[in-house]
């Protein structure tokens, strides 16, 4: 009965999946009979889905590696296992805040939980997947939840354009990108990423079908981390959602893309590195120096962020040029500290949320320093691990990235994104200047709940930790680098 | 491999040129006879007293969204019902757990009042 | 088969006390918080004690616990080392920080007001400093000991800042701070360059390559002496040595607690360990232990002479130990590291004691420092003045206070230096006197005569309370006989308890280096010497008792005989001026004249408004254009970006 279509331990593979599609549903089901001032207990039903999920993800990894199945649609490495780990934490930490910023909005319903649940699925078969076919509807499935929470909040325009602009734009790439995969199909008679590799190398060098095949996935893929040119979606839709989930979308969704990306480049399309080496160079100098220039005259601490995130895609894209282990290990290290960091960071942003005031204004956070003096240090750590500066967890990324384009004697990139890296000091410390300088200009404190300050806390502490102690967090990420195998 | 796309190739270009054709050959053989009467949308009848651009009330997309989503759920159906001696007890199951997710979504939806004709 | 051994727990106690304070310290009561620090500190100092007994036997112990840096070649572990040089060390941090933790529960409890920063801060930040003192001295290599230095440079600027309102506290903060970056960048450097030589920054290795390599020799600069050169610079910021020095005396508004225990007995020693640690590195390096020889002699002269003058309590006493650490430089510098550790060890006890009996003083004196404001003291205040006493008398380097062996080890071993040892010999010999002086110029006045401070002064000046005179006793005690462990061979066979304790970890460079100073002229030369130290030492007593004391207006006298030699030494050479004038200057000049009016004024404001103001404009109307927010233009955006890489790779090819 269960023929060539079904292995038993297919079910195994994808059980934490499983789970959490389970308590997407139920969450859903739930919802249905809770009492308004209950809603807060979908936020519990999701992070219990978290736990069982990375409970069975744990069982998983310290069962077996390199779990294959679906007829090798999906590979179950320890590359998948370390990101799903990733995604999950950093989905947990974004449900956390999510509870008290929706009740401020008016929008507390559990479709919210359902469709991040949804989400982080998506991303954890993005990361599984080895087969384009796989890869493209997991794809899919992370970015329609996106677009609905993007425009979660139903009354503000600014939430339905965001969501609108999103959706067009998303829509319009994943068309380019299925195009590529048409294409790469069309190369090789298959969409597993292993035997397109093995095609290609068959094929002459600049081939010009794989070169456009090439050039449409680097299109749909780039779009979707927010590569220049194309990034102009981002910040519009950053600056538009509800905070929480743009900190949701500016860590987990962007790590599945960037994952997908290394499966997609360093499995499929090794080949052809001659050909995109260069053109993902001239885009990552682009992004680097665009987002961080932007960025620096920007008034709307969630735009800034917006600008800051692409310049981050740039330095990560310099893992993926360098392609080699120190590279991989450093975008995964990177995304695992881009977590804690950058959702610590949000989260503070989602806080400044008070009743009456919106509070993404950078003028919003004169004088922090006197009304949440804690608030104005975190925030503080969180902005310098973002530029960079020991001892905080962003150093540790950096090093890692910029260590391994010198390593390949990518001088010239290095170099620049030493310089970019000095420019975003500027505007990382103008809103320091901000918060500890200005006098303040209303006494509305933040708000911090208890799900905000137990986010607060672990970004803090391993914010620190991985810059501190950084040595058992690297061997963690080196998991990643079964992606060579 | 390319070869293969060949034929696709000529069914655009066919695709393309058809109407370009066709058009070119009408306004060569047509007779014309500029009228008013004639540039009216109906020749014969009234004229329209709305723009035919006018909006739907949302309720109609509601019912259309509805209506894509029980007609993907026969694309499915189809083949499964059409294959469904070779994919067995499997086939089955599979598609049992393909239904009941849609009528979990379809339950959820009853419940908040998408249903509802407000 | 090693011994278990619970290193790692020495520093991590204080650690925990001061993250108990830290966070919740705020809800604690104040006995609570106090409890928290003192039982830290407590255990820490009693599981040192307990260490260094079993473990005196099985020197040196190396406690290996994680890999924390792994970079490249670079492997940086959290090792911790317990040999004689850190036993001595961690025990004198211990028992003197136990000590003035103490001291500091009577001391601050009574500190209230606009400008006290908060009970839990103190103890919290006293803690963490202890933690970050541990950690410097208990480290097996480069780094580690790197972050406890930069622990305790901070700890230091957070608690010389603690009455953070006060302007002059913040201001005094920050110039150490700054003074102590210098240094800093100096030490940074040094590292950096032995590990680009070394390739590792554990102790070991380094030292053992560098035992294995030629001495280079004196009056040229090879690889080692630039690395201790560099290293030198680091350790002038830290133990205030010329020209870094100028932090300490202001380091003194400071609560005392802070100033006994940072700026006298232990932080301000990390720089005299730092050497001492390194014995091998400046052994290979005669010109640097030259230069470090001189700036110490000069040091204590100078700073010994600007003591004369002063009139606050505090500073009298900071410019002593600016001067007492000149001599443990000068020891360093000709190669005695076991007299210089000594001398480290002695002046701790004496030195925390003369700051807490300040600090004793000051209470009693509600805050009152000019010593021209007391006199008579020694009725009120009995204990306070007996402790002081004994403390000054240490100091001045009477035979049979600990002072006295310390001191006279290192202007024996001074003389004895084959490079300007005479004159080493002489300056210190100089200070010695001065040291005697100006202590007794303090004891005098403070404490002896007339009451000059008012009646209603006089009314309230009273004896500090048992928890703040027990450690005052405490410390006399060590005072009067730490120098009991090393005692010169001429009076009943000397006792080389010390010396001989210290003497593996400078075992390589006794044998190889420079340093090895034939102890010629025998005892007749030293005891002879020993007399004219404590002669002299004698005479500054007696001057000080003749003048002060005997006939207070001849100080008045003399000061307006030799009016334009006291205005030198009271505005202390017009140091603070010249640096003020060469580096402070030029800087605000720059910033005023050339950033704010120029660029500021003119480039900003004149061209700004009409010209850039234009051209950001422009630029930003530009950009906008890029983002305008339309969905069609984004996609037109993502075509052109393909059609690009298109062509991109098209023409590449």
């Amino acid at each position: 009965m269960f023929n060539q279509y079904f292995q038993p331990n297919d079910i195994l593979i994808i059980y934490p999946e499983l789970l959490l599609a389970l308590f997407a549903m139920g969450v859903m089901i739930i919802d249905l009979f809770l009492d308004r001032a209950w809603k807060v207990l979908n936020a519990f039903t999701a992070l219990v889905g978290i736990a069982y999920a990375a409970y069975a993800l744990y069982r998983l990894k310290s069962n077996a590696l390199n779990l294959s199945g679906y007829n090798h649609a999906i590979l179950n490495d320890s590359f998948a296992i370390y990101f799903q780990f990733v995604f999950l934490i950093a989905t947990a930490l974004v449900i956390l805040i999510s509870a008290r910023y929706l009740s401020i909005e008016g929008e507390n319903r559990g479709d919210y939980y359902a469709l991040i649940l949804l989400s982080l699925i998506g991303m954890n078969f993005m990361v599984m997947g080895i087969d384009l076919i796989t890869l493209y509807i997991a794809l899919e499935l992370m970015a329609v939840s996106e677009y609905i929470l993007v425009g979660y909040l139903r009354t503000n325009r600014q939430s339905n354009e965001a969501a609108m602009k999103f959706f067009l734009l998303g829509a319009f790439s994943s068309g380019i990108l299925l195009y590529g995969i048409s294409l790469l199909y069309g190369i090789s008679g298959s969409t597993d990423l292993r035997v397109i590799a093995q095609r290609l190398a068959e094929r002459p060098s600049h081939d010009p079908i794989a070169l456009v095949a090439v050039v449409t996935l680097t299109a749909g893929l780039l779009f979707k981390i927010g590569g220049v040119p194309f990034h102009q979606w981002l910040p519009d839709a950053y600056e538009g959602a509800p905070s929480t989930i743009t900190t949701f979308i500016s860590v987990a969704p962007k790590a599945a893309s960037f994952a997908l990306i290394l499966r997609i480049f360093i499995v499929g399309l090794k080949p052809l590195e001659t050909s995109w080496v260069p053109v993902l160079s001239v885009v990552c100098v682009l992004t680097m120096t665009l987002g961080n220039i932007t960025a620096i005259s920007q008034s709307n601490i969630k735009r800034l962020l917006a600008y800051s995130s692409i310049a981050h895609a740039g330095y990560l894209l310099l893992g993926l040029i360098a392609g080699n282990e120190y590279g991989i290990t450093g975008i995964a290290i990177y995304f695992l500290v881009y977590a804690f960091m950058n959702i610590g960071i949000w989260t503070l942003v989602v806080a400044m949320r008070r009743k009456d005031l919106i509070g993404d204004q950078i003028q919003d956070m004169a004088g922090m320093i006197y009304k949440n003096p804690g608030a104005a240090v975190l925030m503080l750590v969180f902005l310098l691990s973002l530029a960079g500066i020991p001892p905080t967890a962003g150093f540790i990324g950096k090093y890692y990235l910029f260590a391994s384009v010198i390593q390949t004697h990518h001088y010239v990139l290095a170099v620049i994104a030493v310089l970019n890296a000095a420019i975003s000091l500027y505007y990382y410390f103008r809103v320091v200047v901000v918060m500890f300088m200005s006098e303040k200009t209303d006494e509305e404190k933040m708000t911090l709940s208890p799900g905000v300050l137990t986010s607060l806390a672990v970004t803090l502490v391993f914010t620190l930790l991985i810059g501190i102690y950084p040595e058992p967090f690297i061997r963690f990420a080196q998991n990643s680098l079964s992606l060579f195998q | 491999m390319p070869r293969n796309y060949i034929p696709i190739l000529i069914f655009i270009t066919l695709a393309f040129l058809f109407p370009i054709v066709t058009l070119a050959i009408l306004r060569w053989v047509r007779p014309s006879v500029p009228h008013k009467a004639k540039l009216s949308p109906y020749e014969c009848g009234v004229d329209p007293v709305y723009q035919p651009r006018e909006r739907y009330t949302v309720r109609y997309y509601i019912v259309a969204i509805l209506f894509v989503v029980f007609d993907v759920e026969t694309v499915f159906l189809f083949p499964w019902a059409i294959r469904y001696d070779v994919l067995g007890l499997f086939g089955l199951m599979e598609m049992l757990v393909f239904l009941g997710i849609l009528i979990v979504g379809f339950v959820w939806l009853w419940k908040q009042g998408a249903l509802e004709w407000v | 088969m090693e011994p278990r051994t619970y290193l790692w727990l020495i520093p991590i106690l204080p650690l925990l006390g001061a993250t108990l304070n830290g966070v919740l310290g705020r809800r604690f009561s104040r006995a609570a918080v106090s409890a928290i620090a003192l039982l830290s500190t407590g255990l820490s100092c009693a599981l040192a004690i307990f260490e260094v007994v079993t473990l005196s036997d099985v020197f040196p112990i190396i406690e290996r616990h994680f890999t924390w840096i792994q970079a490249g070649s670079l492997r940086v572990g959290y090792d911790l080392l317990l040999d004689p040089l850190s036993s001595v060390m961690v025990l004198v941090v211990t028992v003197v920080g136990l000590l003035i933790h103490i001291y500091s529960v009577g001391y601050m409890a009574h500190e209230e007001g606009p400008n006290f920063g908060g009970f839990y801060r103190f103890f919290s930040y006293m803690n963490l400093f202890m933690f970050a003192m541990l950690t410097l001295v208990l480290a097996n290599n480069y780094v580690l000991m790197f972050v406890g230095w930069e622990g305790v440079g901070l700890c230091s600027y957070l608690l010389i800042g603690f009455y953070f309102r006060k302007q002059s506290a913040s201001d005094a903060g920050k110039k150490a701070f700054i003074t102590n970056r210098i240094g800093d960048f100096g030490l940074t450097l040094g590292l950096f360059s032995l590990f680009w030589m070394f390739g590792t920054l554990d102790y070991q290795p380094i030292f053992a390559r560098a035992a294995a390599m030629p001495v280079e020799p004196l009056h040229q600069f090879g690889a080692l002496t630039i690395i201790t050169l560099l290293l030198f610079i680091g350790a002038t910021g830290k133990s205030a040595q010329i020209p870094l020095y100028v932090w300490l005396p202001d380091a003194m508004e400071g609560p005392t607690p802070v100033s006994a225990l940072i700026h006298a007995a232990t932080m301000v020693t990390a720089g005299v360990y730092m050497m001492a640690r390194s014995n091998v590195l400046f052994s290979h390096a005669p010109t640097t232990l030259l230069i470090v020889a001189v700036i110490g002699a000069i040091t204590a002269l100078f700073a010994g002479t600007m003591g004369l003058v002063q009139r606050d309590m505090k500073r009298i006493l900071a410019y002593s130990t600016i001067s007492q650490l000149g001599y443990m430089f000068l020891a360093c510098g000709v190669g005695a590291y076991a007299a210089g550790i000594f001398h480290l060890m002695t002046h701790a006890f004496f030195k925390a004691l003369l700051f807490l009996a300040a600090g004793s003083v000051m209470h009693a004196m509600r805050g009152e420092l000019d010593i021209f404001k007391m006199g008579g003291l020694r009725k009120k205040m009995a204990t306070t003045y007996w402790t002081f006493l004994i403390a000054s008398l240490a100091i001045a380097g009477i035979p049979g206070f600990s002072g006295f062996f310390s001191k006279d080890e290192i202007l024996w071993r001074a003389f004895n230096s084959p490079e300007y040892g005479r004159l080493l010999w002489a300056v210190g010999w100089i200070t010695a006197g001065l040291t005697a002086l100006y202590m007794f110029r303090i004891v005098f006045v403070a404490f002896h005569g007339e009451f000059r401070g008012g009646d209603e002064a006089w009314h309230h000046a009273h004896e500090s309370p048992r928890v703040i005179r027990v450690p005052l006793v405490l410390l006399a005690v060590g005072a009067l006989l730490a120098g009991y462990v090393q005692v010169p061979k001429f009076i009943f066979g000397g006792v080389e308890k010390f010396s001989d304790f210290l003497a593996p970890v400078f075992a390589s460079t006794t044998t190889h280096g420079v340093a090895e100073t034939a102890v010629n002229g025998g005892h007749h030369l030293e005891l002879g010497l020993t007399a004219l130290s404590v002669l002299i030492a004698l005479a500054g007593i007696g001057i000080a008792y003749l003048v002060f004391r005997a006939k207070p207006e001849r100080a008045d006298l003399l000061e307006q005989k030799l009016k334009p030699l006291h205005s030198l030494l009271f505005h202390k050479y017009w140091i603070d001026e010249l640096y003020s004038t060469l580096f402070i200057r030029p800087i605000q000049f720059l910033s005023t004249w050339v950033l704010w009016k120029i660029v500021d004024l003119f480039v900003i404001d004149g061209l700004g408004v009409n010209g850039s103001g234009f051209v950001v404009r422009g630029l930003g109307r530009g950009l906008r254009h890029l983002q305008s927010g339309r969905v069609r233009a984004y996609a037109g955006w993502v075509v052109l970006g393909a059609v690009l890489i298109v062509a991109f790779l098209v023409f590449k090819v």
